[in-house]
């Protein structure tokens, strides 16, 4: 299916998130959709695909004007979006997720509904247990049933938004195939919005980039990442460098001996590790492999079922998050506005919270405080301004202007989760100076490319085990080996 | 009905009852995400008004149909529990309406309308307070009530009894049998998927808070048209929606798990009053009335908390997975937010 998009409009307040977009998209083809945060492109894709409506502008398939404002009206029109973190019900099992909705309202049920999944889960080998609860289902495997359910409506054009983030390289060459098969077979729309370039090139015929609500360019592959970025930020960046530090003679800030830990569904056992000051261990995994809960440990908010934890030569084993906190531990959750900064608060409250220890909180103080960290650490907001009014990038900055500027230990939950290229190396800059000064850095990510850019080792964990890749190298690690190890083939890589 | 522990269960099942139909309309409502928290008062309104509805319908198909009071109790009965399930409508309408129309927060309006809901009924139910009025008499069920023991004990009672089974089954099959079941629980547990795939979220949530509320009126009416015969100032029934609340919990929101809390805590109530009769038991009375909430606490901590974890970790391995799947509950995940178009 052909899609015309003509004079797209779209305001919030004083921000014009898209300016006078004006892009043809054809069947049978894969497009990438570029563009750093708040570029406007998922305003775009929220507009096509019914999410919220165009302020002006037309929209034509196959020449035919359409109009929609809700996203099964687009649906029906067929485009259908496969959102980062698929939409479904955590309470339900996979078939219930397949056919709740315009599914079932059509009369696919029971027999019928299973035989249509399978249908479609053999034509592209996705392997979904039609029973089993939704929530124990990787990341990868619910993309897989959203895109069936979605193919079962007769779907013509499939926006796909960040899939690649958490799933693992099978499951990303699973995912790429079928969508190949899509574009090339049924003649489908495919577009694509990714913050990796890599992915991007791998999989897309052609790119669109935006920047600050305009269409800047747009171009057929093959093209260099490079190149891709100039267009994205409209200079060449410098490829990601992390300076070593010499580790030789450091002490241990961290020492991990024997532990054992559990949750609900998963027990992470015998597990050592060892810090050194100036050291960064970043934590790969998929969602539940057991590195969130090791993250959490080291922050002192689980505690180990056995074994011993020290901080910095002390016995930190059973002690509270309150006493981590005071030997150095600084814990930056995923979740910034649900764990690491207060929405409702100002910036200059959340600055006052942080470091006035009196009963009386002196706000000359905070207000002085506040005005000087907003600038060193560039964050682009109002200090009486409420933190969710800030984008994710200056929320982040923030996040990193409350963290204590000399750690024994960091530990962090995805530190550039949802950020675009120029703001993840700003953070990764500060953090870095703060490695440089002696901190010890532990943090967990979904991107690989991240995982071998940054870490000194790299813990990868499957199903609650875990391996070590010691001396990461951006030349000789690649992505594909962690991928590979992601997704539970231990034996078959040598690290 | 010699027996006597047979009658006591049978009598545990007609107490019960009321308490089955307020949680089982609280189930439904919760399920789709709104939290009317108004129950008590809402029971007490409702048992007012369908006392008062009924008895009025009596005294009218008395003097102008020129019917005598036994052969009028029936129908006015059933015009009592109409006019009891359309006020339990439309209290929970408001609680819809507050919180998914002038986005206040439920459990604040719930908690006034509760107050205010008792206050009224006392008010407006003064002058109703303590007269005989119309009553559905135990009618026992052909053939069923001849089962020996489970006949006894559930199919020679009242039609508020049998309508509480049919309701809890209904329930169920709604739930979990249905089309609109889905989208039902959908609504509660993830309003963005139900709407991204073009449920209306606020219009089910609507419908369901009303459809609940008018199943607790329904429990009102069967406070003062059968259970408590009558209606009293103050209001005998007080209290029983707190409960009902918890229960649900209780009950993981589960219509037949709900259904064993009802008649678990009718019969611990029941436990304790024949310990107060029995002779040369000294206890003190207020204590035993407490005993049901205190044991009603502690189950609800050990089925909602990591406590049952605990417990279920020390039983053999295959007797864990079955168990917990009968015992462990999660809230709708949704279960008393807003849900608004972003």
């Amino acid at each position: 299916m052909n899609i015309e998009l003509r004079h797209i409009e779209k305001r919030f307040g004083a921000v014009h998130a898209n300016n006078d977009i004006n892009i043809t998209f054809k069947g049978g083809r894969i497009y990438g959709i570029l563009g750093e945060n708040g570029a406007g492109k998922s305003t775009l894709m929220k507009i096509l695909s019914g999410y919220q409506p165009a302020d002006e502008g037309e929209i034509r398939f196959d020449g035919q004007l359409v109009d929609y404002r809700t996203p099964q009206a687009a649906l029906r029109a067929g485009v259908g979006m496969l959102q980062q973190d698929p939409l479904d019900v955590g309470a339900f099992s996979a078939l219930e997720n397949f056919i709740f909705g315009p599914l079932s309202a059509r009369g696919l049920r029971g027999k019928a509904a299973q035989a249509e999944l399978a249908r479609v889960c053999e034509r592209f080998g996705f392997e979904i247990d039609p029973e089993l609860p939704i929530t124990q289902v990787s990341i990868g495997g619910r993309q897989q049933l959203e895109i069936a359910r979605l193919l079962a409506l007769g779907v013509k054009a499939l926006i796909l938004d960040e899939p690649t983030t958490g799933i693992s390289a099978e499951q990303k060459q699973t995912l790429f195939d079928a969508l190949k098969q899509l574009a090339r077979e049924d003649g489908m729309t495919v577009l694509l919005v990714s913050h990796k370039l890599e992915d991007v090139i791998a999989l897309c015929d052609e790119v669109a980039v935006l920047r600050a609500g305009k269409l800047v360019g747009a171009q057929v592959l093959p093209a260099t990442t490079r190149q891709l970025v100039e267009m994205m930020f409209g200079q060449a960046l410098s490829p990601a460098e992390r300076p070593r530090s010499d580790l030789s003679g450091a002490s241990p800030a961290l020492k991990i001996v024997h532990a054992t830990l559990r949750s609900k569904r998963l027990t992470v056992e015998a597990l050592s590790l060892t810090l050194r000051a100036g050291e960064i261990v970043g934590l790969a995994g998929l969602d539940g492999s057991g590195q969130e809960l090791l993250l959490r440990a080291c922050a002192g908010l689980v505690r180990l079922s056995s074994g011993q934890i020290w901080l910095n030569g002390l016995d930190m084993t059973g002690e509270s998050y309150r006493q981590f906190l005071a030997a150095g531990v600084a814990f930056a959750a995923a979740g910034r506005l649900e764990e690491g900064l207060v929405a409702g608060l100002t910036l200059t409250e959340h600055i006052a919270l942080s470091t006035e220890t009196g009963a009386v909180v002196s706000w000359e103080r905070a207000r002085a405080l506040t005005a000087q960290l907003l600038e060193r650490y560039n964050v682009r907001g109002q200090p009486e301004s409420q933190i969710q009014q800030l984008s994710g990038g200056n929320q982040q900055r923030m996040l990193m202007a409350l963290t204590p500027e000399q750690p024994t230990l960091l530990v962090l939950e995805q530190p550039t989760r949802g950020l675009d290229v120029d703001s993840a190396r700003w953070i990764w800059q500060q953090l870095l100076e703060r490695r440089d000064k002696g901190a010890a850095v532990l943090f967990a990510s979904p991107d690989l490319e991240e995982l071998v850019t940054y870490s000194d080792r790299i813990l990868v964990f499957y199903a609650g085990k875990s391996t070590e890749i010691a001396d990461v190298h951006p030349q000789r690690t690649s992505v594909e080996m962690l991928g590979r190890l992601i997704g539970g083939h231990f034996d078959e890589v040598t690290a | 009905m010699s027996d006597p522990l047979i009658s006591t269960l049978a009598g545990i099942v007609t107490n019960a009852t009321p308490l089955v139909i307020a949680a089982m309309g609280e189930t439904i409502t919760e399920r789709a995400g709104i939290v009317n928290l108004s129950l008590d008062g809402s029971i007490v309104l409702s048992a007012m008004s369908g006392f008062v509805v009924a008895y009025s319908a009596q005294q009218i198909l008395i003097t102008s149909a020129g019917m005598t009071a036994p052969e009028a109790a029936g129908l006015s009965v059933i015009i009592g529990a109409i006019g009891a399930m359309v006020v339990g409508a439309l209290v929970a309408l408001l609680i819809a309406f507050s919180s998914i129309s002038l986005r206040q927060d439920q459990v604040a309006v719930g908690f006034v309308l509760t107050l205010l809901g008792t206050d009224l009924a006392v008010f407006l139910g003064t002058n109703y307070a303590r007269i005989p009025g119309p009553q559905i008499l135990p009618t026992d069920l052909p053939l069923l009530a001849n089962i020996p023991v489970i006949g006894e004990i559930f199919f020679q009672q009242s039609g508020f009894a049998y309508v509480s089974y049919l309701l809890v089954f209904g329930t169920w099959w709604l739930f979990f049998r249905t089309r609109q079941g889905l989208s039902l629980r959908a609504v509660g547990e993830r309003p963005e998927a139900a709407f991204a795939r073009g449920i209306p979220v606020n219009r089910l949530r609507y419908l369901y808070t009303a459809l609940g509320g008018a199943v607790v009126g329904l429990a009102g009416a069967a406070y003062s048209l059968n259970v408590r015969a009558g209606w009293t100032v103050p209001p005998a029934m007080g209290g029983d929606g707190w409960i009902a609340l918890a229960i649900v919990i209780f009950g993981g929101w589960h219509p037949f798990r709900v259904l064993i809390g009802a008649y678990l805590f009718a019969g611990l109530r029941s436990l304790a009053s024949v310990i107060q009769r029995t002779p040369g038991i000294e206890i003190n009375i207020t204590l035993l009335n407490a005993a049901p909430w205190v044991l009603m606490i502690i189950t609800l901590l050990l089925v909602s908390s990591g406590a049952l974890e605990r417990l279920l970790q020390v039983l053999p391995r295959p007797l864990q997975k079955p168990l917990r799947g009968i015992l462990r509950s999660d809230p709708p995940a949704a279960l008393g937010t807003r849900f608004e178009r972003k």
